[in-house]
């Protein structure tokens, strides 16, 4: 009990001189709302915050900055357990089956508009945007923001090099692998590589052929799932990175998203990796370069489905273990949701920074203007994200320690790549692994 | 030795206070709450609490993972000791030499204790970076198949090294001030005797430099043990594979990254528990065989 008044001292006197001039003014009720976007895109984002806060009286949001996407998470769990949680926290995509699990430290949107009376047609969202953040049962659990999903870039100029068609990127794991080697023949060093390793290699590419990734619908049946990466498909592909790697066609860049930096200095070829790498490779590319859609392998039944999202959503939050929020503040924190997915809002986003557009009508708001003549290949990720029908494997993820997951994957990776082991041995390691967090997250979330 | 000598008790108490207040809000409230988070399995929120006894050490116990580990930290460690110390001594006694310059070359050897591990680190990836760093590149020009990223045992060699350099500068200062201290005229006599450089500097400077060495050698043991995490985490976080992640590396892993505090802080007791066991022997066998 020390511990956590302690906590909540220390964390008071820190937040005293912010909250006291609202309170001497008894101005508009304050929000906090802490993210993890650093600049230029969180600058943009605070400016919606205070496009938001201009347009009504009644509440103040006052947006933080907490460092990286696992830092603002760590940060805010620490928070609500000293009884200080901020209202609003920007979540990425990978601690969304922790954050479900929550159980009462977060307050599920769908409550939250059914309580304040607040209005969002979610019916209008793009299904794989709002998928990934909704129960199995369809209720909205988080509110979608800022989503990438991954694409291929290539290089035109040395596509020209090799002699292969520069327009086309080729839709088949069969046609990239001819692609490289003719790109190896023309003296290109490395071909290919893959930025975020786990989430390229294994989540995108069983949603691409439409294979689940874990038992459960991907775990978003239950918290009982299992991995199931073991599979002849993903093993297919694992042997055959394995195999390039030791001829040279595939370069492995290291873990997260340390790989991204070898494509805009022409260092490879081909880099799949998210789409907001898009803004990056604008500034820095000198060569033409192109966009296309992530491959299949050929002849794989219900291949190609959509690609699955990455990114981040917004997670209301309550104070802290035992203490809950008032109507005024949930009421904010609604009409803050609902001013985020107006069209004009979303549109200025994506074409501001490169994410995803949250609904369909902002979508065709921007179709109507000419910014996809003058960005070729900007709607690339989007179509990518509506082609085939969404199924139980390609809805997204829903496991808890899927942080941890990715990391044991990446490590099972690097093995293999090392030669340490087999493809077969990688994926069945990383399925025992993998399970073991698996378990120990259900059992620690059961009661 | 003179002695001052207080009258009543709460002068001296007042006097102590601000050093036990910082032991115990730092130390021991710190170390207790880690023994008491050892014992319970959680949720990331604290929602849901169990109490499991010694479950999580036992669980960390029988984790092969945690025991490679814990083998892969006592060879870093090691050998983080022995090229910091080694090093060190030698660099000493070449700057103890009569040179011109001396001074400066002083301050140049003592200068990379300043830089913080982080620094350090990104200062050894700006080398040996196998895309942008300067002797990566060259390397791979040569033919030498050089990627830290992939090959496990060179990760291992550039976490060392970084490691090591950063600790020089301490043991040499300190090879230094126990050089200074050793009387000229023993020298002088042994060389009058007809000792060489080399059988003078076993047979009397390195005996005499032996309290120094001793305590060098826990000092750099308790930074490669602990002190160290700033270097893995720039340059490799811990990878490839597992090739590069120690105990604290471990530590940090298991609780902030992935929220098991549980075995996070299991963990965190066996390190304190092996620090006790290190101290003891230390100071009870190994201490008594040092010449002051």
């Amino acid at each position: 009990m020390l511990r956590r008044s302690f906590g909540q001292a220390a964390i008071a006197a820190a937040a005293l001189p912010l909250a006291a001039p609202a309170l001497a003014q008894g101005g508009p009720l304050e929000l906090q709302f802490w993210h993890g976007l650093p600049q230029p895109l969180g600058g943009l984002l605070e400016k919606i915050v205070a496009d938001f806060n201009a347009s009504q009286t009644a509440v103040k949001i006052a947006p933080s900055f907490r460092g990286s996407y696992p830092e603002t998470m760590v940060a805010a769990i620490a928070a609500f357990r000293a009884n200080q949680a901020p209202h609003i926290v920007q979540m990425f995509e990978v601690g969304t089956g922790t954050m479900m699990a929550a159980g009462r430290a977060v307050k599920p949107v769908y409550e939250l508009l059914a309580e304040t009376g607040v209005q969002i047609d979610f019916n209008d969202f793009l299904p794989g945007v709002r998928g990934y953040y909704a129960a199995a049962d369809g209720r909205q659990m988080s509110m979608p923001f800022n989503s990438s999903t991954s694409v291929v870039f290539y290089n035109k100029d040395m596509f020209r090099r090799a002699n292969l068609n520069p327009d086309q990127f080729p839709t088949t794991w069969e046609g990239v692998e001819q692609a490289m080697r003719a790109l190896k023949a023309a003296g290109i060093e490395a071909p290919l590589t893959t930025s975020w390793p786990t989430w390229l290699n294994l989540e995108q590419f069983s949603a691409i052929h439409d294979i689940p990734f874990a038992t459960l619908a991907n775990g978003f049946a239950g918290l009982g799932t299992e991995l199931r990466i073991n599979n002849p498909l993903v093993l297919k592909h694992m042997a055959n990175l394995q195999n390039w790697s030791r001829e040279g066609l595939y370069r492995y860049g290291g873990r997260d998203n340390a790989a991204d930096a070898l494509f805009p200095s022409g260092q490879v070829a081909i880099t799949m990796s998210s789409s907001g790498l898009r803004a990056r490779i604008s500034n820095e590319a000198r060569f033409q370069w192109g966009v296309g859609m992530l491959p299949y392998f050929d002849g794989t039944p219900r291949a190609p489905g959509n690609s699955i999202i990455g990114g981040a959503s917004f997670w209301t939050m309550n104070k802290g273990p035992r203490d809950t929020r008032s109507a005024a503040e949930y009421r904010g924190v609604a009409e803050f949701y609902k001013y985020i997915s107006g069209t004009e809002v979303g549109a200025k986003w994506h074409t501001d920074t490169g994410y995803l557009p949250l609904t369909r009508a902002s979508f065709e708001a921007v179709k109507k203007t000419d910014y996809y003549q003058r960005n070729p290949g900007a709607d690339v990720p989007i179509e990518q994200m509506l082609r085939g029908t969404t199924s139980d494997n390609t809805r997204g993820l829903r496991l808890g320690g899927l942080i941890e997951i990715r990391n044991i994957i990446q490590e099972e990776m690097e093995k293999m790549l090392q030669g340490q082991q087999s493809a077969e041995q990688a994926m069945a390691a990383g399925t025992t692994r993998g399970n073991v967090v698996l378990r120990n997250f259900e059992r620690a979330n059961r009661g | 030795m003179k002695k001052v000598i207080f009258k009543g008790t709460l002068l001296p108490y007042l006097l102590l206070l601000p050093q036990l207040a910082i032991t115990a809000i730092f130390f021991f409230w710190p170390a207790g709450q880690a023994v008491y988070q050892s014992f319970l399995r959680e949720d990331a929120f604290g929602l849901s609490t169990e109490f499991v006894g010694f479950e999580n050490f036992l669980d960390v116990l029988h984790d092969q993972t945690w025991l490679d580990a814990a083998g892969r930290t006592l060879l870093f460690s090691g050998s983080v000791a022995t090229l910091a110390l080694g090093s060190a001594l030698f660099l000493a006694v070449q700057a103890d030499k009569h040179i011109r310059g001396a001074n400066a070359y002083k301050t140049l050897l003592i200068w990379p204790y300043a830089v913080a591990p982080a620094i350090a680190a990104v200062l050894w990836l700006f080398m040996f970076h196998p895309n942008i760093g300067l002797f990566g590149r060259m390397l791979n020009g040569l033919g030498v198949p050089w990627d830290y990223r992939l090959n496990g045992n060179q990760a291992m060699l550039m976490v060392i090294m970084a490691s090591a350099w950063k600790q020089v500068s301490y043991n040499f200062i300190f090879f230094l001030a126990g050089l200074q201290s050793i009387p000229k005229a023993v020298l002088e006599a042994a060389a009058i005797d007809g000792a060489r450089p080399t059988r003078r500097f076993w047979t009397i400077i390195f005996p005499l430099l032996s309290p120094t060495a001793f305590f060098l050698l826990v000092v750099n043991l308790v930074y490669a043990f602990f002190d160290t995490f700033g270097v893995i985490h720039s340059l490799t976080q811990g990878g490839p594979g597992k090739a590069t992640e120690t105990l604290i590396y471990r530590v940090y892993t298991d609780g902030v990254i992935n929220l098991n505090l549980g075995s996070s802080s299991a963990q965190s007791v066996i390190l304190m528990l092996l620090v006790v066991v290190l101290t003891v022997i230390q100071f009870r066998y190994i201490e008594r065989k040092v010449h002051y």
